[in-house]
């Protein structure tokens, strides 16, 4: 629309930047508010709370964070997050961009037939499974542990289909020239296609990553003890846990979305790019 | 390669066809760890989902498995408990859909302009979808807190304390503020899908709308709507399904409190199938859940069939 406004004349833009500043405000007060309770005594969090001290950081200390990792062992369930999303997203990466590859350019018997399960199966959700899940992961003996919480992730039917769509509008010259080489279908995919494929990896990896790490259905399900649990468990039963302690649930939850804010800030523009592609098939 | 220009003689041929099945075994090979995945962890569930759901299994029971046929649908149809989730659900859909898709539509619209700073924006109203559900609603049940709370601290200090309300204490306004807290935490990410569907409008059409003299208004009535129609249809039926999977909200805040008044059906859900371990009355909500996201995926699309069959 930037042409028409050009078009109508050079307004004065200061209203759309005081628009776009209050809105601003909106969205992100509540994280202010809690980098600003992380740095506080708790006493203070909660009498400051309903006025505009909230944000002001009063006493600032970092004990709120080492009480955190004392209080709800913040650093064993950090390590149990990373322990599950690591191979969620990086076995996810390659299970499903080799089958995305395998249904795009390999063709077998039955291969039309699957890419079309694969487009029915992206409208179950994990909560239409959970239940049955639960019971047979209960029968393998499985609860309470990494694996339950990492192999259901793996694969994932809407990845399946990113992949496969990415690769069926790669130009087939590109992997014609290595064939001719003599190159075998795994090489031309390791040495030629995956390298060009980076944009839909990206997308893949960063959605995977903000499922998996903002997960609480599953875990709620399946793990019992601080042993296994990841953060979002971690950060549901504390702030249930008496004495209430709001200083650290903000230093707790602050930590606990770092990583997360990390991965948004130096990727942004990919961040932005695969939440669009996720609705393409809009 | 000069040879590859000759004509093919029969040994080439037989090794093209070899070379050939050699791939479409490298094809299935490749395809299958995902495909064997999908199925322990999803077909196999959701299989299990619809025959578990007509048994009576319990976790860890004694009992003989017997079949009951339909005796878990048409308890959970009479359970009033269920009924209230289905309504809270389904209030809380008919809210949060037009108000985020529509905050989204503008935010997107707002955003889609090149003035200075504004991925700074973008990036700010997206912020929110980083700080993942179950840390937004940490935030906010302080937030809402009745007596030391910043919304009310807020509304008092605007209204010169005459508006106050007791949020997620209150039957009446505890889903609200649930609402509330939702779109705040999901609208960018609806903005960034709509965002993608405006860059995709042709400059064109535009143009031509200002030739023929159409005001602004004009220009997104004739032009943004019809031509997000379908980036629009997608983003109502997936919130409308998130609606249906509310949880971590209710989770973390209320537990369904105060008097079922946020009670949800995937609160129901774990609360049968995990706490009270009835797994066929779970899977029976799972089933009745599947239903109502099916229903709904395939309105979408006969929606989007009507469109491009015109």
């Amino acid at each position: 629309m930037s042409t028409v406004e050009s078009a109508v004349g050079v307004r004065r833009t200061w209203p759309r930047y005081v628009l776009l500043t209050a809105l601003a405000v909106f969205f992100l007060f509540p994280i202010a508010f809690m980098l600003v309770g992380a740095l506080k005594p708790d006493a203070k969090v909660i009498a400051d709370g309903d006025s505009l001290k909230a944000f002001w950081p009063e006493g600032a200390s970092l004990e709120n964070f080492s009480d955190a990792f004392q209080r709800a062992r913040f650093g064993r369930l950090f390590i149990n997050s990373v322990i599950i999303a690591v191979p969620v997203v990086g076995l996810g990466l390659v299970v499903n961009s080799l089958a995305g590859y395998g249904l795009a350019r390999l063709p077998f018997r039955g291969s039309k037939l699957i890419v079309l399960a694969m487009i029915a199966l992206t409208i179950i959700p994990l909560e239409a499974v959970a239940v049955p899940l639960l019971f047979l992961v209960s029968e393998f003996g499985w609860r309470n542990t990494y694996h339950v919480q990492i192999l259901p992730f793996i694969a994932n039917p809407l990845f399946i289909y990113l992949f496969y769509t990415f690769f069926l509008a790669v130009p087939k010259n590109l992997e014609e020239a290595a064939r001719i080489d003599g190159a075998g279908p795994l090489t031309i995919f390791l040495r030629v296609v995956a390298p060009l494929a980076k944009p839909a990896y990206a997308t893949v990896g960063i959605l995977s990553f903000l499922f998996i790490w903002g997960q609480l259905l599953w875990p709620v399900l399946v793990t019992s003890g601080p042993s296994v649990r990841p953060l979002p468990m971690g950060i549901s039963v504390f702030i249930a846990q008496p004495p209430i302690s709001w200083g650290d649930i903000m230093a707790f939850a602050f930590m606990m979305v770092l990583p997360l804010m990390a991965v948004f800030v130096i990727f942004q523009r990919w961040f932005i790019q695969s939440v669009a592609s996720s609705g393409i098939k809009g | 390669m000069a040879q590859t220009a000759t004509a093919p003689q029969p040994g080439r041929e037989a090794a093209g066809s070899g070379r050939r099945r050699a791939e479409r075994l490298m094809g299935l090979a490749m395809t299958l760890p995902g495909i064997l995945l999908l199925l322990v962890f999803l077909a196999v569930p959701f299989a299990m989902a619809i025959g578990l759901s007509l048994t009576n299994q319990r976790l860890g029971s004694p009992l003989p498995l017997r079949v009951v046929g339909l005796e878990n649908y048409t308890e959970t149809l009479g359970d009033p408990d269920f009924w209230k989730a289905f309504f809270n659900n389904l209030w809380f859909a008919a809210i949060v859909v037009p108000l985020q898709t529509g905050l989204a539509l503008w935010l997107a619209i707002l955003v889609n302009r090149r003035i200075k700073g504004i991925r700074v924006f973008r990036a700010i109203y997206f912020a929110p979808v980083v700080v993942v559900m179950a840390v937004a609603a940490t935030i906010w049940l302080l937030l809402y807190s009745p007596e030391r709370g910043l919304i009310n601290g807020f509304l008092q200090f605007i209204s010169f304390g005459a508006l106050k309300s007791e949020w997620l204490d209150s039957t009446t306004m505890a889903l609200p503020a649930i609402i509330l807290m939702s779109v705040w935490q999901g609208a960018g990410f609806q903005m960034v899908i709509i965002l993608a569907g405006l860059q995709d409008i042709p400059e064109t059409l535009y143009e031509a709308a200002v030739i023929d003299g159409a005001t602004q208004w004009q220009q997104f009535r004739f032009v943004t709507l019809p031509q997000l129609r379908n980036t629009l249809l997608f983003v109502v039926t997936v919130t409308s399904i998130l609606a249906f999977r509310l949880f971590d909200q209710v989770w973390v805040m209320t537990r369904g409190a105060p008097l079922g008044s946020t009670r949800t059906m995937m609160l129901q859900m774990v609360e049968t199938g995990f706490e009270r371990q009835q797994i066929a009355r779970g899977s029976a909500i799972a089933v009745i859940f599947f239903l109502i996201v099916l229903t709904l995926t395939i309105l979408q699309r006969l929606v989007i069939k009507e469109d491009t069959g015109q």
